[in-house]
């Protein structure tokens, strides 16, 4: 993947991609801000969730050990996985186990992230995903580009195509003459997967949450595909980030309330399902829970990064993001996009080993609108300071990039939480900081444009987002 | 070192110097009111009186194009024999009312599920707030793939089962239960944000929605 200058300036003249992403992003902005707004204790949630997830990453021990003992109690298998390569070992030793050489999947990060489906490829089994979206881009032999609508880069002409080309080779060909009306070509996927959901053995999940208490995994879905993967079949496999864990069964209130309005603008999403291990004749008789790490115990050391671990996968900061809406999903080079995949990536996967990485915390205007519409409200703007310092400092030893001296300038400023709050991210006042600390090495090699007469949250506010 | 042991020790390593996990504050509430279901006692951040529940809870339902019928008792079934007409309709064990062609739930494998057109359900409760149903399926709901498979879902709740919101259904809940929240029918919209409604699930969902005793 190239560096994210090269890979935007590729999207950026791609006009119908613009128009898609341009068009999702502002319809999803309007209904969640329609939805967040009828909630009157929506500031006391979000406290609530970001306290709840800081509670658990920091006695994350504590947590995993009582999910793990829950999970056990409630006859379900859990498995550790320091990396992405054991992860996926587990997966194909359960899929291997039961003699299957396919396995039904509910779109999920996490399996995303470790590359599971070339992996089970490797070992000669299919993974199909289930997701309409997910469907699209595997059909397509494509990448999703956005965390909520990943088949959004696509319009309904090009979907008509790749269903064509792709479903025959996969399994139920597309219906005789089907055309691009949306409802037929959803029709098609559900006669496509329908006969895959019926058979299917093994099916492979994620989970939103897992709660450490009880052992209860929770998906949240629209489709209903996630309810035919984790009930039709007998075998069941979750793969959990270990960020994922809740202490409480009562602390779901909170997230399920959080979750559907930030991520579709709904106040519910249509299904959410929860199992804990396994119930005797209802649904898989045997259940695996595997707990992985890749990358995420090194997130969790990064003092200012770890609140990056809060994240629910809403999407709610990819679609006020105006870099995004620029470049859209592919950019980032990562399953995980938009302002928290700046963050992640180089989080999970450190600085100063891979140019790509190293480039997406530059990824950003630090206008902060992600932060205000982020649920668990992750600081994404400074951890992007911050790992801008640590890129910088990663790549000490030759001539000091042009950026060095600045951004630490800039990181120590936003380390400092007072600081912070007086220089309200790069406007009038913050601008004067970063000059005062010295930005003219920086401002040698880019234009530092003058400072703005008010905060780009403030003129939303006021605008309405440029609406009013 | 096992994984456990070494994921385990880094997550130990990576807290060293952290701070304590911070103390979770209970939320403000407006008005504390009883939960329905169980009798539990919980505090709520909003406060409706029953009635006004009921009504919210219909107008939500309907927000999602899930059609609701509101009758009373004496009327279920006559509502039933209306909405399933000439469907062949799963009837979950504990469920009992009259269907019109009913077939019951001797273990179906989910290819003969397939072959049925309708399945109706009882619910554990409602939650006014966001118009969703939630089964937890015991006794009248049926394991879960029976109200997943066929088309047409229509689910009988009781107004005494609608509860305010989300904190109030989690208070009430059992987590040792499998459980499906429903929040109208399966839908997309991941074609060109078009919204679609039934992917997988059942592509049609009615609730009756039953006043006095049921
Ligand atoms: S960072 Fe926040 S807004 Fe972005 S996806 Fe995660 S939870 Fe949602």
């Amino acid at each position: 993947m190239p560096p994210f200058p090269e890979a935007a300036r590729i999207a950026l003249a791609n006009t119908q991609l613009r128009t898609n992403l341009a068009h999702a992003t502002a319809t999803i902005r309007d209904k969640r801000a329609r939805v967040v707004a009828e909630v009157d204790d929506w500031e006391e949630l979000r406290t609530a969730g970001a306290a709840t997830k800081d509670r658990v990453l920091l006695d994350l021990d504590t947590h995993l050990v009582r999910l793990e003992e829950s999970l056990i109690r409630a006859g379900a298998t859990v498995h550790w996985a320091r990396d992405a390569e054991e992860a996926c070992r587990i997966v194909a030793d359960v899929a291997k186990a039961h003699h299957v050489d396919e396995v039904v999947k509910v779109k999920s990060m996490a399996t995303q992230e470790i590359g599971l489906n070339e992996a089970l490829a490797q070992e000669g089994i299919s993974a199909w995903e289930t997701d309409l979206a997910e469907l699209i881009v595997q059909l397509g032999d494509d990448l999703p580009s956005h965390i909520l609508v990943p088949a959004i880069h696509r319009n309904r002409a090009e979907i008509r195509e790749i269903f064509l080309a792709g479903m025959a080779r996969a399994g139920r060909p597309a219906p005789e003459g089907l055309d691009d009306e949306p409802a037929h070509l959803a029709e098609a996927a559900r006669l496509h997967l329908r006969e895959k959901f019926l058979r299917a053995e093994v099916a492979v999940s994620g989970a939103n949450f897992a709660v450490a208490e009880t052992g209860t995994l929770v998906v949240v879905e629209s489709e209903g595909n996630g309810r035919m993967c984790l009930t039709l079949p007998q075998v069941l496999v979750s793969v959990v980030g270990i960020e994922k864990v809740v202490p409480t069964w009562a602390d779901l209130d909170v997230f399920l309330q959080l979750l559907p309005r930030s991520s579709t603008g709904e106040r519910m999403n249509p299904f959410t399902s929860t199992w804990t291990g396994v119930t005797p004749g209802d649904g898989p008789q045997e259940v695996h829970v595997v707990l992985l790490d890749n990358g995420r115990t090194r997130a969790l050391a990064d003092e200012v990064g770890r609140q990056a671990l809060r994240c629910i996968r809403c999407s709610a900061c990819l679609n006020v993001c105006p870099v995004y809406e620029r470049t859209g999903g592919h950019a980032y080079g990562s399953v995980y996009p938009g302002p928290i995949g700046a963050i992640l990536n180089p989080l999970l996967r450190g600085v100063g080993v891979d140019d790509q990485v190293d480039s997406l915390p530059y990824a950003s205007s630090l206008c902060g609108a992600c932060y205000d519409v982020c649920p668990v409200k992750i600081d994404i703007p400074s951890v992007l300071v911050d790992l801008r310092a640590q890129v910088v400092d990663a790549h000490r030893g030759g001539v000091p990039r042009p950026e060095a001296v600045a951004m630490k300038a800039a990181a120590a400023t936003f380390r400092r939480p007072g600081l912070l709050r007086a220089a309200e991210r790069l406007t009038r006042p913050g601008l004067a900081v970063v000059r005062r600390v010295g930005a003219s090495a920086w401002t040698g090699a880019r234009d530092l444009p003058p400072a703005p007469k008010e905060s780009f949250r403030a003129w939303w506010k006021r605008t309405d987002g440029g609406r009013s | 070192m096992n994984a456990r042991e070494e994921i385990l020790g880094r997550v130990r390593a990576a807290l060293e110097g952290a701070p304590p996990p911070p103390v979770v504050e209970p939320r403000s509430v407006v008005e504390p009111r009883a939960v329905v279901e169980q009798g539990a006692q919980r505090p709520i951040s909003r406060d409706h009186s029953a009635t006004d529940l009921v009504d919210l809870f219909a107008e939500r339902v309907a927000d999602y194009t899930a059609t609701v019928h509101r009758c009373t008792a004496d009327e279920v079934e006559a509502v039933l024999t209306e909405l399933l007409g000439d469907r062949t309709t799963v009837v979950p064990p504990g469920f009992d009312r009259a269907v019109p062609h009913p077939v019951e739930d001797t273990g179906l494998t989910p290819t003969e599920l397939d072959g049925i057109d309708a399945v109706v359900t009882m619910a554990t409760l409602g939650i006014a707030e966001t118009g969703t149903i939630v089964l937890t399926h015991g006794p009248g709901q049926g394991r879960r793939a029976l109200s997943l498979v066929p088309d047409l879902h229509v689910c009988v709740v009781r107004e005494d089962q609608v509860v305010p919101g989300v904190p109030d259904a989690v208070t009430a809940l059992d987590p040792t239960r499998p459980q499906t929240w429903i929040s109208g029918p399966s839908a997309t919209s991941d074609i060109e944000l078009d919204r679609v409604e039934g992917v997988h699930g059942p592509r049609t969902l009615r609730v009756v929605l039953v006043a006095g005793d049921a």
